[in-house]
């Protein structure tokens, strides 16, 4: 295969990462006043990012040796990661204009179109290898984004939080990748899936078995699962509120597509190994973020632990390992993305007069008679997340319990379901404070343009109007997930 | 029957006087609301004109199927409506009771209109879809969705422990429904359909009957509600506004027997036989015990709601008689419990209206003062208790007997409900209406004016027609009941109330009896 098909295939990447490069050069020299250029013109880059992947991106195959894999799984967690990073752009602007804590930097859209290339070759990642570079190349962009509100101690640090844990975590994750590189002497996943397989019957390996648990706790942390979720609540509260949206959607689907393609392609074998382990870890995140979240004052850090809950389902679908699990784990993550990039749409419209943004539920209160527009939206993203039916979310649960009750694992099920009620009880709290309660102060100003349109669309596609978008959802979560099989 | 799809039309009608309604002013969103609800009402009277009975009759009238997603042999969502005789006559008492509960609220709601009456549309089009679904999953949307509106109406409009009352109901109800959620993905997969007529006809093995059983029963106790997870009705109902607490217990409560009726009876009959003492045990505590709880309430509203229980266990053991008297009794149950609670709440809010306290104390001699009042008031107290001629009746009898056949025992139990029920209801109405006017603000209070007539004369008249006349009612069921007693008749459990077979009659006797014969 000559280098320009491969090129073709991570021609997404490729645009984004030369295109962050030149917007960096634009950014050195342009300064503070190309801000609003670069912003738009990332926009596009993801929009063409985007479009590209109708291209040999999403059915070339393999590539580069085996390092990077053109699959329609790829394509479609890569949508997904493109569209919210592109919000999370759009939504930036108006938030650091009046907030006090920094203006907008030109850096700040590059660094998520560098974030966005390291998410690419993330869920691309057909190597241990590209699969850490593509991670880090994520992970330290997300670093910097956390703390981009220069002159805010809360900002710094979520940063340097961030940092560390999360340097501490990829070191747990290379150790990980050691050993399974040790023990099967290799990095690919074919290899890496081989060796497994033919581990299966034997005594067992200490080797193999140790650099799996290691890998899914590095894992488990990128994804914020529970016992591995401590540094979530803390950084989404002290990052800008935009940062916030996009570490709460692009980001989790990525380390959501990269731990399903790991477990499938890599560990497939070992299926009876790491699903006790994800059954654990959704049980766990399932349970301990509905009843972490009940305590929570600040609406930032109630979506936080909502995102664990979250995380929690989508690994219902993983758990069971079946091509409709992996099918509805995307399922899971697209409709969460949209309910939490909404959610945080109604948060950047919460300011006080001053201009500055306000974080607490309380001030939510009596919002469907101060805002009833926004108080409407809020309560629909609450309702879905909860799960109830006939919005969205419903949907997104139903997907997974599906796949969970198919591949015969009913008590995990129904322990699963039962969490979804304790978990109904913290969206029900906002949606209590907005109806129910008398009126706090109003938050003054209006929605912009974008972000009005925005949560107009995100609402409506959550509410029963997004039912005519589900058939499609199906067909291409199905074909995504059986590219992997 | 003539291609247009009827139901849809129903459903939608709400739906976009929802809309309009959170749009519109305080005063438009009252008539939009009203004139959605006498729409729906009108339909709902062309439905039943439309709906053919008789031994030749379709079991499903009025279908519509549009597949939305999913495969048809597996897990899927369709568009899937279709009503049979139970499920009409449910249609039409959701129809009847919400322009009277829209009517209700004119006055007595005056914060955030539009609101409230887009959430009331919300409830109406909710309900009708959970009868008139053909899909396993479509029910369980139109089933669970319902959730949303009740608790806001709860928890924006309801009194002063509103926000506990709303989170109570919010979540018990939850917790019952998820569970069966479960099951329904277990029965879809096996049986490689979502659609309930089909499942209807599909026999699950009896040991997995048990579990999908219980999964639904988990559901269904809490709807009903039964004893003892019937503890969020009384919470909800006391905060519930006036209209709230008429929707609650007049259709509400009845997803819980439909669903009984529609799905573990047919779907899963060796299970209900074979569980058949936990309903009975169930609804023979209730029945007793809510009854006593009854006496000893001081709130008006507190002591409705817990006669309602009871008359729900009433529902509950006839629905489980496997017999015809038992299955129809249960349905005039239903019907005539939600008709003649709407009214009982309806004429409390009349009253709260104008005193603003549920306290029973707080009233007395209104008889001298609000004739036409203590007239209607009087009349629904016999319905509730059961007198002969109105609706309760023929329902609590039929029900009564049906039960006598498989259990006398229970019926015995259940029977001294009705003794009780005429206990706690007639203390009430002595207390309210009977005794001296003693209180000044009691005697201030005006008699009914034409809206509140307008809201419980019709009912009053539809109490009393059902006792008269109940084959009315009875005749759309009819053909639907003995469709569900072929399917489910295999698996009745033993009676204890069959006559003993007599010791067989000695040859000699006969011959003696034959010789006797031919002497003459």
């Amino acid at each position: 295969m000559d280098y320009a098909t491969q090129l073709a295939m991570a021609l997404p990447e490729v645009l984004l990462g030369t295109g962050a490069l030149f917007l960096m050069l634009v950014a050195a020299w342009g300064g503070q006043g190309s801000t609003r250029a670069i912003s738009w013109v990332s926009v596009l880059l993801l929009i063409g990012a985007t479009i590209a992947l109708a291209g040999p991106a999403s059915a070339g195959g393999v590539a580069f040796g085996g390092l990077y894999h053109a699959d329609m799984f790829a394509a479609v967690s890569k949508a997904l990661i493109f569209i919210s990073a592109a919000i999370a752009i759009l939504i930036a602007p108006r938030f650091f204009e009046q907030t006090s804590g920094d203006d907008l930097r030109p850096e700040y859209p590059v660094l998520i179109l560098l974030a966005a290339a390291g998410m690419g070759m993330m869920v691309s990642a057909g190597d241990l290898l590209t699969l850490y570079v593509g991670l880090e190349l994520n992970s330290l962009a997300s670093y910097v984004l956390a703390s981009s509100m220069r002159r805010d101690t809360r900002s710094a640090e979520a940063g340097l939080k961030y940092f560390v844990l999360g340097a501490l975590a990829s070191g747990i994750l290379l150790y990980g990748i050691s050993l399974v590189y040790g023990f099967t002497g290799t990095t690919l996943f074919g290899g890496i899936s081989d060796a497994y397989a033919a581990a299966v019957g034997q005594p067992r390996n200490l080797g193999l078995m140790f650099g799996l648990v290691f890998v899914f706790a590095g894992l488990a942390f990128k994804i914020s699962a529970v016992p591995f979720h401590m540094w979530t609540p803390d950084v989404y509260e002290g990052a800008p509120t935009p940062v916030t949206a996009f570490f709460a959607s692009a980001p989790k689907v990525a380390a959501v597509a990269l731990s399903v393609r790991v477990a499938i392609e890599a560990m497939g074998p070992a299926i009876h190994d790491w699903r006790q382990i994800v059954i654990f870890a959704s049980l766990a995140s399932i349970f301990f973020g509905a009843v972490a979240a009940a305590r929570q004052t600040s609406i930032k850090r109630l979506l936080a632990y909502s995102s664990i809950n979250n995380v929690g389902f989508a690994l219902v679908g993983l758990g069971a390992g079946t091509e409709a699990g992996v099918a509805s784990v995307l399922y899971y993550m697209a409709i969460y993305i949209v309910m939490t990039l909404g959610s945080f749409l109604v948060v950047l419209q919460m300011r006080d007069e001053n201009g500055e943004p306000v974080e607490t539920i309380a001030s939510l209160a009596g919002m469907s008679r101060t805002r009833p527009g926004l108080a409407v939206a809020l309560a629909i993203f609450m309702f879905s997340l909860a799960g109830i039916p006939p919005l969205l979310g419903f949907f997104a649960k139903l997907s997974v319990f599906v796949a969970a009750v198919n591949a015969g694992l009913y008590p995990f099920a129904v322990a699963a379901v039962v969490g979804s009620v304790v978990g109904a009880y913290y969206y029900l709290k906002v949606i209590k404070t907005m109806y129910f309660d008398a009126p706090a102060p109003k938050f003054p100003g209006r929605i912009t343009f974008v972000e009005g349109a925005l949560l107009t669309l995100t609402a409506a596609a959550i509410s029963p109007l997004g039912w005519v978008l589900l058939p499609a959802l199906g067909f291409w979560t199905e074909a995504a997930a059986r590219s992997l099989f | 029957m003539n291609g247009l799809p009827i139901l849809s039309i129903m459903l939608a009608i709400p739906a976009v006087a929802m809309v309009l309604c959170l749009f519109a002013g305080k005063e438009a969103a009252r008539w939009i609301a009203l004139g959605a609800t006498l729409l729906d009402f009108a339909l709902g009277i062309v439905l039943w004109s439309q709906f053919q009975t008789g031994p030749g009759a379709p079991q499903w009238q009025f279908t519509e199927h549009h597949l939305l997603f999913g495969q048809k042999d597996g897990i899927s969502f369709s568009w899937a409506l279709g009503i049979d005789g139970f499920a009409l006559m449910l249609i039409e008492l959701s129809v009847f009771l919400m322009p009277i509960c829209i009517l209700a609220s004119w006055r007595a709601i005056e914060d955030r209109v539009p609101e409230y009456m887009a959430a009331f549309l919300g409830t109406e089009l909710l309900m009708i879809g959970t009868f008139a679904a053909q899909d396993l999953f479509l029910f369980y949307v139109f089933f669970e969705g319902g959730l949303i509106p009740m608790y806001l109406i709860i928890g924006i409009w309801g009194g002063a422990n509103r926000i506990y009352a709303s989170y109570k109901f919010f979540l018990y109800t939850l917790l019952g429904s998820v569970l069966m959620l479960i099951a329904m993905f277990y029965m879809a997969l096996t049986a490689h359909t979502s659609s309930i007529p089909d499942l209807m006809a599909f026999d699950f093995p009896p040991h997995i009957q048990t579990w999908l059983w219980l999964a639904f029963f988990a559901s269904f106790a809490v709807k009903m509600p039964m004893w003892p997870v019937h503890t969020w009705l009384p919470d909800a109902h006391v905060q519930a506004p006036t209209a709230g607490s008429v929707i609650l217990a007049g259709v509400l409560l009845k997803l819980g027997g439909y669903g009984f009726l529609r799905f573990s009876l047919p779907m899963f009959p060796e299970a209900s036989a074979q569980l058949v003492w936990l309903v009975f045990g169930l609804s023979a505590v209730a029945v007793v015990y809510t009854s006593l709880v009854a006496l000893v309430q001081s709130d008006m509203k507190k002591l409705i709601a817990y006669s309602s229980v009871a008359h729900m266990a009433i529902v509950t053991i006839g629905l489980f008689a496997f017999n015809r008297q038992g299955i129809e009794g249960a349905m005039i149950v239903m019907l005539s419990h939600g008709l003649v609670s709407g009214a009982l709440f309806l004429c409390v809010g009349v009253i709260y209206d104008r005193l603003h306290t549920r306290e029973i104390d707080r009233y007395g001699g209104l008889a001298i003062n609000m004739p036409r009042y203590a007239l209607l008031f009087m009349l629904f107290t016999m319905a509730s208790v059961g007198l002969p001629g109105t609706s309760g009746f023929v329902g609590e009898f039929l029900s009564l007997m049906g039960t006598y056949q498989i259990s006398t025992w229970f019926a015995a139990l259940c029977t001294t409900g009705i003794i009780l029920g005429a206990a706690y209801m007639l203390y009430l109405y002595r207390r309210v209406v009977f005794g001296d006017l003693t209180k000044d603000d009691v005697r201030a209070m005006p008699d009914l004016e034409l809206r509140e007539i307008l809201c419980l004369a019709p009912i009053a008249a539809v109490v009393l027609w059902m006792g008269v006349y109940p084959e009315s009612f009875m005749k759309p069921m009819r053909e639907d009941v003995g469709r569900l007693l072929a399917r489910i008749e295999r698996a009745t459990p033993a009676s204890d109330s069959q006559p003993t077979p007599g010791h067989p009659v000695a040859p000699a006797l006969e011959g003696a009896a034959q010789a006797h014969g031919e002497a003459h």
